[in-house]
């Protein structure tokens, strides 16, 4: 009873949350497609676009009425970055401040590769190094002289 | 022993990493606005909503403007701090009423004491976006020319206050 009363209750809030989407699907797509990209601040993990809390709602109301006045994607998302900071972006702009971050795994990549190369070369080279002394070669041949009679017989 | 020297190396690093990684607050986002003009608006006063505030009414001075709201909690946390600051008339503290309710706002300024010269109201958040507001309070100091040179995300404390604030507002008004 409970749940019907609050499900009754709920669906006036959720209609009117999903208003926007009705009239424009395009416009609502674009607004989800490029609010995904932007970071919520009030809950750092999560997109805009996934976001519930008050700010973001208000954020993509901005998004929104932006797009209706004409604006391109790419002058919303300076609009954002020049009051909350490149950490708005999930995709970081290449700086100097961001180099370490967008070059820090090729970086890693490259030094896994050099140490993989240099264990390598070190085992090669240990592997060729190990050559039997004449005693032992003589011994081995014996060996295997017997073990192949042996086979034969 | 050489063999173990590597994976130390290794273990150092990762560990110096995440020592840094720790003490970094990701609640503190460095302010793209800091040494920007204070962005315009122009909103009407809490106490007196037929008069309107606007920085440009506030060139020549160094004033502090404070993001606050009657349902913050974290804002009764620096508030004593602020009627103290405006007690010793160092500087005028504007407010910013964020997302508030006006009969909200000034019972919870009658309640909790009022630092503040004027506040304005922004009632729709839309100036608190201007200001990349995100996490009420915030707090800015703004210099002579209008323009942003500190912010404060979160409460202030008496720490931030006498090492940050004040010498900077003192270095402002020099």
């Amino acid at each position: 009873m409970t749940a019907v009363l609050l499900l009754v209750l709920a669906l006036p809030a959720y209609a009117n949350e999903a208003a926007p989407a009705a009239q424009d699907p395009a416009l609502e797509q674009r607004v989800m497609r490029l609010t995904a990209e932007l970071r919520c601040l009030v809950c750092q993990n999560q997109s805009l676009a996934d976001s519930h809390a008050d700010l973001a709602i208000d954020l993509k109301n901005q998004v929104r009425s932006q797009m209706q006045a004409g604006k391109s994607d790419a002058e919303i998302r300076e609009f954002m970055v020049a009051r909350y900071g490149d950490f708005v972006l999930y995709r970081p702009p290449l700086k100097s401040t961001t180099a370490l971050l967008w070059a820090g795994p090729f970086v890693l990549l490259a030094a896994g590769g050099l140490a993989l190369g240099f264990y390598l070369r070190r085992r090669r080279h240990r592997l060729t190094e190990s050559e039997l002394t004449p005693e032992q070669r003589a011994r081995a041949e014996a060996l295997l002289r017997a073990g192949h009679e042996g086979g034969t017989r | 022993m050489k063999r173990f020297l590597f994976p130390l190396g290794i273990f150092l690093v990762l560990s110096v990493f995440l020592a840094v990684g720790l003490k970094l607050d990701p609640r503190e986002v460095p302010s793209p606005l800091i040494d920007k003009p204070a962005p315009p608006f122009q909103l009407a006063q809490l106490q007196d909503p037929g008069k309107t505030l606007a920085p440009g009414d506030l060139k020549g001075k160094v004033w502090i403007f404070n993001v606050w709201a009657s349902w913050c909690v974290a804002c009764l946390q620096e508030h004593p701090l602020l009627v103290e600051l405006s007690r010793q008339n160092l500087v005028p503290i504007y407010g910013l009423n964020y997302k508030d309710g006006r009969d909200n706002a000034l019972k919870w300024l009658d309640r909790h004491g009022n630092p503040y010269t004027l506040s304005a109201m922004d009632a729709d958040g839309r100036v608190g976006i201007d200001y990349g507001v995100y996490g009420v309070p915030e707090t800015y100091v703004i210099d002579k020319n209008g323009v942003i040179r500190f912010k404060q995300i979160g409460p202030v404390t008496p720490k931030v206050l006498e090492e940050k604030i004040l010498p900077l507002v003192g270095q402002l008004q020099g």
